[in-house]
């Protein structure tokens, strides 16, 4: 019998990039690597993937963007922003511009064009997408004093304003183009970023050159990028073969192994956190699911941590954790997890537990319909092992693995018993996080049925805070009501692995797969 | 033979009315939101007022039979309308897509003749002996092996013996020759086969049934070499079947290469499929549809107008 | 070989007629190989629980990936789960699905083409109108949408649309051939006898119009199972059709288990040959049958 190593690998793992690379950049050369998905528009703001944001990103700026790394830290720094300030009141945010910022035409960017921007964003005209403008409703008005100036005056405050304003998404468009066509950035793209755009031919392939325009000194180092747009399982083979160097949203354990037998002493290996959970709903308007202790029981029966251990080496799942990403300042540590149901190290004693409260509610032998989503990663290994989880408490459950559209119908209608889903977003931010948990009327994406008002109370306030130290207080005590309640509940945190060509230098691995992809600091070593 | 050629035109005419009215409201009757996948499948925070916005700049929230309307009068026009996930032309959406499954399909059609017609000739010409026993069990195992399988079992072989496997993307045959073909014959081998055995089975039984003819009886009776009489009489009757076969086959492959394109790969029509289903574009799924049945159909006419061709007697019924 | 036909009036009224099987053994040496492998796959569906020794979808972590083993014959999954069991349990699955869905086809498709060819002038006009709009698709295609059209609905553990999906695009194949044969039978005298003396057209139907296209319901019905088993696959390998943990076989390829093929080369042979030796023993029984019952029929 053949034991496989699965670890074989790890030896090279170099924990989230935290490499000190600390050489002379050079300069030139094409950067080619995979997107493993296509954007269905190239408007920034009405997209929502990172197909959009690994080939597109480039060529725009934003005000503010991520810097760090997923294992050390990351923050937020100025991107066309040269400096901040946040009112105390929590009532304004002035931002100061990089002076000399041209777009791609050469045409001067101002204060008014992020303005028209993001008022583009708050407020889209007439038939024009803006998918995050919920995001950005507690903005009252946009003022600019002068040229190289924004000012956004608030109606009330919110802690993740500046949050929002590092998003990937809000791409700075030339206002005199919107004025013409507000439709214009459908069709063309035009930003201030490190790189112009070349050709995008659909299926295949992304071009971007350098910008020689561009408002920082000596950058970007590439002299251009291409970005090929691959099925998921043809990355391995398309690296190995040299075809590209690179693909940034996320590889699993096991074709990390074959990336790494096969690139040799070429591949670059980094791991860390990823913002992005599996988690499942109860739907509380069916019986028995509206009674806590079947919810609890069928929390508790899960082992995470021998899943965790189990499933990190085939799949993306790997930590566990609470509401909030494991390792986030405001995240609970696995001690103080522990007394949740569902967290606990003695999974025998969780089991027993699970079935006494199962047969104390009625319902010692519970069938139950999962509903899933028809993604092999790492949606089916989270299937099965739930269900291989519940049948050792004597639960059965009917597994429905549905395709992403009869899945969000699912979810919408309430067609489903127990429903796998997933919170997957940019940064670590209770606002984001927290909304899947909310009542319905209050978040478009709580799929449990529940009504908390106690839940919604105290998101708000978190939502308002001004210090962390508040906002702490009332994250902690959301989190403990939800973690007793269980509504949803995290399954597994994702692990992100990443694998290049070690002659991409000064690439950032980030917690998520949708910031670090503006280009602007990497070089390739050759 | 015109007045042929006009009557078998107008009965097309009806079949593909009726293939794109069918088409049009199967589809809509589908379950699931292609808006919501669009706004939501990576998990962002999108608000059902979005949503809404959003159905309303496709066209979505006007009643069916506005749609229905709109998408007839534009079908006369040629316009398949424009795809609900990236809001293009369909027609342009498929026009990237079809070169490479025509390709494909062109290619497994050349590979299937090649093997088919030398091998149904031996399997009729040493009828009932080991020769064509081991044929027929050759073309029966290759109807039996799943398509997908016998093309991860290619590239699991191309990797195993030549660590090489062809590059992604396609580049046109006008451009590089070599990279195209070395791309491209692989997945044509793997329906080729199965193609093959469909073939030679086709050429054996319509030889067998040719050589019981009379006049075939009279060539051999006059003293005709077998082999002459084979090649000059059996074959050249034998064909007929066997090009519909060929053809109805080759029609089929341009919507049936689904599964292949997802192996190995390939941007074409099937991929594209499957990607429009998944997503729910209603839009870009009727055009493909329509594309599909079009393509059978006109290849249909084709082989009757052949067979016309070839065949008075045809004409007059 | 296609000497020895059920039409055969003669042979039969022979005194020491030989058994109908050792007859079909004599001529048909590869039908009978089929009716053995399709024997074997049946006793595999109906004794799964006895002869797999895992359960097929016990997750074991301890067990991932291994090779071929005493413990394991045919190796473990990513998940730990035996292989060899689950292909056991995969023929349940592909023989429930298979012969449910080629029994929906075939029956739909037989009843239509009877109506059909019986009634004739308008019926028959509109209906082969129909069968015209679904030959114009490619069975892969004409799945999908019904699949994507309906979505899921379990019962009794099997997917119904499911079924639905893989028997439709056989419909419009056997309305055609019921079609033919009821024809020929219609244009007996005995119909017109029938007719005239006022039978009712369910009696004629059911006396005399069915039991003569029994014969290519049979052949047709054992060559749709084997295209029912490799459709069956295809969807479930594009996700589309039998769902994790369910044991079955195209879905056993499917998805991530490729990206184990250098690691766990067994998680792909295997599930590959039962599909292949499935289909190709039902082919072999199905031709076989055509040439033994009715060597004239064009399928």
């Amino acid at each position: 019998m053949r034991k496989l190593t699965l670890l074989s690998a790890t030896a090279l793992v170099a924990l989230g990039g935290g490499l000190a690379e600390a050489q002379t950049p050079k300069k030139g050369g094409t950067l080619n690597f995979a997107v493993v998905a296509e954007p269905p528009t190239i408007d920034c703001h009405a997209v929502t993937t990172f197909a959009f944001a690994h080939p597109a990103r480039p060529h725009y700026s934003t005000l503010l963007k991520w810097q760090g790394n997923a294992n050390t830290g990351q923050k937020i720094v100025g991107d066309l922003a040269t400096s901040w300030e946040v009112a105390k009141d929590g009532l304004s945010y002035t931002f100061k511009l990089h002076p000399n910022v041209k777009f791609h035409d050469g045409s001067p960017m101002t204060s008014n064009d992020v303005k028209v921007s993001y008022e583009r964003i708050i407020n889209p005209p007439e038939g024009v997408l803006s998918v995050r403008r919920a995001l950005f409703q507690s903005i009252k008005e946009i003022e600019t004093p002068d040229a190289n100036t924004v000012v956004f005056k608030m109606k009330s405050p919110n802690a993740s304003q500046l949050i929002n304003f590092a998003s990937p998404w809000n791409c700075i468009y030339s206002a005199a183009k919107l004025k013409d066509d507000p439709k214009f950035p459908e069709k063309t793209i035009l930003g201030t970023g490190a790189y112009t755009f070349v050709e995008n031919v659909k299926g295949s392939h992304w071009i971007g050159k350098r910008f020689d325009g561009y408002f920082l000194k000596d950058r970007p180092y590439l002299d251009g990028y291409k970005a090929y747009f691959v099925k998921s399982n043809a990355v391995v083979t398309g690296m190995i073969g040299g075809q590209f160097d690179g693909e940034f949203r996320g590889r699993t354990p096991k074709e990390r192994d074959q990336l790494v037998s096969g690139m040799k002493e070429n591949a670059l290996v980094t791991e860390g956190p990823w913002v992005t959970n599996l988690l499942f709903t109860f739907n509380v308007a069916k019986k028995p699911f509206d009674d806590v202790r079947v919810r609890r029981a069928l929390s508790m029966a899960i082992d995470r941590h021998g899943g965790s251990k189990a499933l990190s080496q085939i799949s993306m799942l790997k930590y566990v954790g609470g509401l909030l990403r494991p390792g986030y300042e405001l995240a609970r540590t696995e001690a103080e997890l522990e007394a949740f149901p569902g967290f606990g190290k003695d999974i025998n004693k969780a089991r027993e537990e699970a079935k006494r409260l199962l047969k104390e509610a009625g319902v010692p032998n519970l069938k139950l319909k999962l509903v899933n989503r028809n993604v092999a990663e790492p949606y089916t290994p989270g299937g099965i092992f739930l269900i291989d989880q519940w049948r050792r408490i004597g639960v059965e459950a009917e597994h429905s693995q549905l395709e992403t559209k009869l899945y969000f119908d699912a979810m919408r209608s309430g067609n489903f018993d127990v429903f796998l889903e997933f919170i997957s977003d940019f940064a670590d931010d209770p606002s984001s996080q927290f909304d899947k948990f909310l009542t319905k009327e209050k978040s478009s994406r709580s799929a449990s049925g529940h009504t908390d008002k106690e839940m919604d109370r105290l998101f708000d306030l978190q939502a308002a805070a001004l210090t962390m130290e508040e906002r702490k207080k009332h994250v902690r005590a959301f989190e403990d009501r939800a973690l007793s309640e269980v509504y949803s509940v995290p399954l597994l945190w994702w692990q992100r692995i990443i694998v290049r060509h070690k002659k991409i230098k000064d690439w950032e691995h980030h917690n998520n797969h949708f910031t670090a992809s503006d280009l602007v600091n990497v070089w390739l070593d050759q | 033979m015109l007045g042929y050629i006009v009557r078998r035109l107008l009965m097309v005419i009806p079949t593909l009315i009726g293939v794109a009215v069918a088409v049009f409201f199967l589809i809509r009757v589908m379950p699931g939101d292609p808006v919501v996948v669009k706004l939501r499948a990576d998990g962002a925070a999108v608000t059902e007022e979005t949503i809404q916005a959003e159905r309303k700049r496709l066209g979505l929230d006007k009643p069916l039979m506005v749609q229905f309307t709109d998408y007839m009068i534009g079908l006369t026009r040629l316009d398949l309308g424009k795809s609900l996930w990236t809001g293009e032309s369909v027609a342009g959406e498929i026009a990237i897509r079809f070169p490479v499954t025509l390709q494909v399909a062109i290619m497994a059609t050349l590979i299937a003749v090649f093997i088919a017609v030398p091998l149904g000739t031996l399997c009729a010409v040493y009828r009932d002996t080991w020769i064509d026993n081991v044929i027929r069990v050759l073309a029966v195992s290759g109807l039996a092996i799943p398509g997908f399988w016998l093309g991860m079992l290619i590239i699991l072989g191309l990797l195993y013996f030549f660590n090489w496997l062809p590059k992604i993307g396609y580049v046109s045959i006008f451009e590089d020759p070599v990279a195209n073909l070395s791309a491209l014959f692989w997945p044509a081998l793997s329906v080729g086969y199965r193609y093959a055995a469909v073939v030679t089975r086709m050429m054996r039984s319509a030889l067998l049934e040719v050589m019981r003819e009379d006049y075939i009886r009279t060539a051999r009776a006059k003293g005709v070499y077998e082999s002459l009489v084979t090649r000059r009489h059996g074959l050249r009757n034998a064909l007929l079947p066997v090009v519909t076969v060929v053809g109805l086959e080759f029609a089929f492959l341009i919507g049936g290469l689904v599964v292949t394109e997802q192996v190995f790969n390939l941007n074409g029509i099937g991929k594209l499929f499957v990607d429009a289903t998944a997503r729910g574009d209603f839009t870009l799924l009727q055009g493909l549809v329509l594309l599909i049945a079009t393509v059978f159909v006109i290849v249909n006419l084709l082989v009757d107008l052949l067979y016309a061709a070839l065949d008075p007697r045809i004409r007059l019924t | 070989m296609a000497d020895v036909t059920a039409g055969d009036a003669f042979a039969e009224k022979i005194p020491k007629r030989t058994n109908p099987i050792i007859k079909f053994i004599v001529a048909q040496p590869l039908g009978f190989v089929g009716f053995l492998i399709v024997l074997l796959y049946f006793v595999l569906a109906v004794g799964a629980q006895w002869i797999s020794p895992y359960h097929p979808e016990e997750v074991d972590f301890s067990a991932m990936l291994t090779g071929p083993s005493p413990e394991h014959l045919f190796g473990t999954d990513q998940y730990g789960r035996d292989v060899f069991s689950r292909l056991v349990y995969g023929a349940r699955t592909a023989l429930a699905v298979g012969m449910l869905s080629a029994i929906v086809g075939c029956t739909l498709g037989a009843i239509l083409g009877a109506t059909s060819g019986y009634f004739g002038g308008m019926i028959d006009n509109i209906i082969q109108r129909l069968v015209d709009v679904m030959l114009s698709f490619p069975i892969i295609v004409l799945a999908m949408v019904v699949v994507a059209v309906l979505g899921r609905n379990m019962i009794a553990g099997i997917d119904a649309n499911l079924i639905v999906a893989i028997a439709l695009p056989m419909v419009p194949k056997m309305a055609r051939i019921a079609r033919s044969s009821t024809l020929s039978i219609a244009q007996m005298p005995f119909i017109d006898a029938a007719r005239a003396a006022g039978y009712s057209h369910a009696r004629i139907v059911l006396r005399h119009i069915l039991p003569n296209i029994v014969a290519p319901y049979l052949i047709m019905l054992t060559a749709f199972i084997a295209q029912a088993i490799l459709l069956e696959a295809s969807l479930s390998f594009l996700g589309l059709g039998v769902t994790e943990p369910t044991a079955a076989w195209g879905l056993m390829l499917s998805g991530s288990s490729a990206d184990f093929y250098q690691a766990a080369p067994w998680m792909i042979l295997f599930p590959g040959l039962a599909i292949t030796l499935a289909v190709f023993a039902f082919n072999l029984l199905g031709d076989s049958l055509r040439d033994w019952l009715d060597p004239k029929m064009k399928v």
